[in-house]
């Protein structure tokens, strides 16, 4: 969705966020991509008033990933369920969603501190929910064993009382991957967005969207 | 270098500009195409829109996908620098806890302040927008008219490029031929959105927007715009010539490099310092304005953010063009003698009669924009259509007084955080290939409408200097107090019901529908919207006014205020075009008095 709203800061939220930033845990080292992390409480202070805005930027560039080994392999595994490879399109996966969401989680932000405990609690959920049901962690599952368990927390309204935190963890984590997947190359293209190139003019819809909309 | 250290500041100046955004931008232009001598101070940094703007850098290669955080507040690529709703270091206080009661003050500390984020909507005021009071008995009249300040709409629209077509509608007034700049072609969702509301009577028109679509002719306007002044009109076709026309990429809040879109620091200061007239220093927080023996303004004290030392400047003028809030608290803190409750505040209004704009919106899924072929919806960079109030003829019946105009879009716009998220509620949870289909499918489905609406000034809405705070320099800071009027809650209302019914009526889904309208309607909070204006209204009395309709205070002649303090009411239109017009008819005005020998 591309609506527009205000986004405001509460600034008891913001003082609250200030106390927890500044008394947290230093994190040693920078790291880009699949290095481990230790998965405690995000360190850093956020990229300040004034960051460049014209260069590129990589997830653990800014503040250091917190993602263990362990739920990294299951995040990674979640996002190629979610948005699996199809054709030539990559996978979320393929295309490094996961990192996006570490750099998410491992965010010293509100809103982000705010999404951490149900990621990290929701990847730890659905390991166990794997070893109840089949025996091995989620990253170990066939495509199918993975369906039977995302067929019951995909949908909130539907899942079973005691699966209600697990189809909370979902949505979130499947906001995430979109949000990850949606903003690379491949995923621009993948939803049908053309644009972001300079053109010589703006002519308006092609004849064959207005014609569909009964505007022709 | 275009901005000098405060070392290198001149002993005098004819006039100093407190401000560079479009009040400072537009009489530091004014003044030094005329050729007076003008020192312009600036809060924030040094700001270059041709080096620092990210063009063309997409949501994936910016930290959390692009995402406003509490540093970033409208986004990583936005354009603001070192501002946002909190300023690190300069707080703002309110006289009550409850929200209702509380105004919100965005601040960008930047060259170019928050013209180099904004909307671009240029919308002039109209007859009617002036004469308020005549016309319903509330609020105030300006003490001036739409035909006196029309010739200034000219020179503004002319300078800065405003695209928009003459539509003749009521109280939304015409540019004469040649002035304004074709519209863009209006984008799927728009033309959709436009059968269906004008089928319920709602006009749909071009927005007139402060972009270029095609390159200003630099041949004709310097000379329409600078009659008689060669000088003038040679330095203004070299800027001109220097801003290339829309590409049609790039949103407009991230500022534009190829200075298609007006910022001041594209479109007022390269001129203004191509006369040689115009010295600039940055990071200069300036704390008050001096008075001499006369009791005569004679320059101002600033603080050199870099070094914290306090520093002066002196001049013939000086001139508050630091936003409408900003310029308040500078009057209120230049206390002294003769003005123990602030300077020019003989009348007490000084932080009186504070203004936004009254804002509500809704949005809505439209099931006729799904699997539409896949097409380029970049456009402007902002909204080509909008709707002008249009139920004038109606106002006995709606239960409050005045209007707002409707901004409505949607569309296939660059995806970015949430693209693709929060689709459960349309596709029972999708996941795998299935949740892509649906993305697709939802992709550029969603519209968005929001009312920006009329605020009457009121008593209950002000502000002042809190008796204890002081900001990191040592300044006291303003502490604000807020009110709606029922009529602003009944007009937001209004524009609830009106969205509602124009998404159904497009065969949409209502989205947050569930809050019901026997609740608060969803109004904006105080400064939301970002159009604050007010806190030294201007007048015909000086016992019931701060300045007249030169924007000169009435205590203090050679102290002017051009921002949109001396705004007496807030019209739906967007300020910015107006603070411009105001502000280039106020700094003729410094012209004919210093020529004339009375400043």
């Amino acid at each position: 969705m591309n609506l527009p709203n205000t986004p405001r800061l509460d600034r008891r939220t913001a003082l609250k966020w200030l106390l927890t930033a500044t008394a947290a845990v230093a994190i040693a080292d920078r790291r880009l991509f699949a290095a481990p992390g230790t998965a405690t409480t995000p360190a850093g202070k956020g990229y300040g008033t004034d960051p460049a805005l014209n260069k590129e930027y990589q997830p653990g560039e800014l503040w250091p990933l917190t993602m263990t080994d362990a739920q990294r392999r299951t995040a990674t595994a979640l996002c190629a369920v979610i948005i699996p490879a199809e054709g030539t399109v990559p996978s979320a996966a393929d295309l490094h969603v996961q990192d996006f969401i570490d750099e998410w989680i491992s965010s010293p932000y509100p809103d982000q501190v705010n999404d951490r405990k149900t990621i990290i609690d929701g990847l730890a959920w659905i390991d166990e929910e794997s070893r109840k049901r089949f025996g091995k962690d989620f990253a170990s599952l066939e495509v199918k064993e993975a369906g039977v368990i995302c067929d019951d927390i995909c949908h909130l309204p539907d899942a079973r009382p005691e699966l209600k935190q697990g189809a909370k963890f979902f949505a979130k984590f499947r906001d995430l991957t979109t949000s990850g997947f949606y903003t690379t190359p491949e995923g621009m293209k993948d939803i049908g967005y053309v644009g972001n190139m300079p053109l010589p003019e703006f002519k308006g819809p092609p004849r064959e969207v207005l014609a569909k909309l009964g505007l022709a | 270098m275009p901005v000098i250290s405060p070392g290198e500041v001149k002993a005098t100046y004819d006039v100093i500009v407190v401000g560079s955004g479009a009040a400072g931008g537009q009489t530091a232009y004014t003044l030094t195409m005329e050729g007076a001598k003008v020192l312009m101070l600036e809060a924030g940094r040094y700001y270059d829109p041709v080096t620092e703007t990210p063009m063309f850098q997409t949501n994936g290669q910016a930290p959390l996908r692009g995402s406003g955080t509490p540093d970033k507040p409208f986004g990583f690529h936005d354009a603001t620098v070192d501002g946002g709703w909190q300023v690190p270091g300069e707080p703002y206080t309110q006289s009550s806890d409850d929200p209702e009661k509380q105004f919100e003050w965005w601040r960008a500390r930047m060259l170019g302040g928050r013209t180099n984020h904004w909307g671009r909507i240029s919308l002039r005021n109209g007859p009617y927008d002036f004469k308020p009071r005549s016309r319903d008995g509330l609020g105030f009249d300006w003490p001036f008219g739409y035909d006196d300040i029309a010739p200034y709409y000219d020179k503004v629209e002319m300078l800065i490029g405003v695209y928009g077509n003459n539509d003749g509608f009521e109280n939304t007034p015409d540019s004469p031929a040649g002035i304004l700049q074709p519209p863009p072609a209006a984008r799927a969702s728009e033309q959709y959105a436009a059968k269906h509301m004008r089928a319920l009577g709602v006009p749909v028109l071009a927005i007139h927007r402060a972009v270029l679509t095609q390159r200003q002719d630099p041949e004709i306007l310097p000379k329409k715009i600078h009659p008689h002044n060669p000088k003038a009109q040679r330095v203004l076709a070299k800027a001109m010539s220097e801003r290339a026309a829309c590409f049609w990429a790039t949103p407009c809040g991230r500022g534009c490099a190829i200075r298609a879109n007006y910022q001041s620091t594209t479109v007022h200061l390269p001129p203004a310092l191509g006369t040689g007239n115009l010295d600039i220093v940055a990071n200069a927080m300036v704390r008050e304005v001096t008075l001499d023996a006369k009791g005569r303004a004679d320059g101002v004290v600033y603080i050199d953010k870099k070094t914290g030392t306090e520093c002066r400047a002196k001049a013939r003028v000086v001139v508050l063009a630091a936003s409408g809030m900003e310029t308040v608290r500078i009057l209120l803190n230049s206390k002294s003698a003769s003005f123990p409750q602030g300077l020019a505040n003989s009348s007490g209004l000084v932080g009186r009669y504070i203004m936004d704009t009254v804002g509500a919106s809704r949005s809505g899924q439209i099931p006729a924009l799904e699997g539409l072929p896949p097409h380029n919806e970049d456009g402007a960079g902002g909204g080509h259509v909008y709707s002008p109030w249009w139920l004038y003829k109606e106002a006995e019946k709606l239960g409050f007084a005045r209007g707002y105009h409707i901004e409505f879009g949607g569309g296939r716009g660059m995806p970015g955080m949430w693209t693709g998220a929060g689709l459960e509620r349309f596709t029972r949870g999708s996941y795998g290939r299935k949740l892509k289909e649906d993305a697709r499918r939802y992709f550029g489905t969603f519209m968005y409408y929001a009312g920006r609406g009329e605020m009457i000034p009121n008593e209950g809405s002000f502000c002042e200097l809190d008796p204890v705070v002081k900001d990191k320099y040592g300044i006291p800071v303003l502490r604000f107090t807020w009110q709606w009027s029922e009529h602003e809650l009944r007009q937001a209302r209004h524009m609830e019901t009106t969205f509602d019914a124009i998404i159904e009526a497009m065969g949409g889904k209502v989205l947050g529908k569930e809050r019901k309208y026997s609740d608060r309607p969803g109004i904006s909070k105080g400064g939301e919207i970002i159009h604050e204006v007010g806190g030294a209204i201007m007048g015909t009395d000086p016992r019931k006014s701060v300045t007249n309709q030169w924007c000169q205070t009435w205590d203090v002649p050679n102290l002017y205020l051009t921002d949109g303090a001396p705004f007496v009411g807030n019209a739906d239109k967007n300020p910015t075009l107006t603070i411009m017009a105001l502000a280039w008819r106020a700094s003729d005005h410094i012209l004919e008095e210093m020529k004339k020998g009375s400043l």
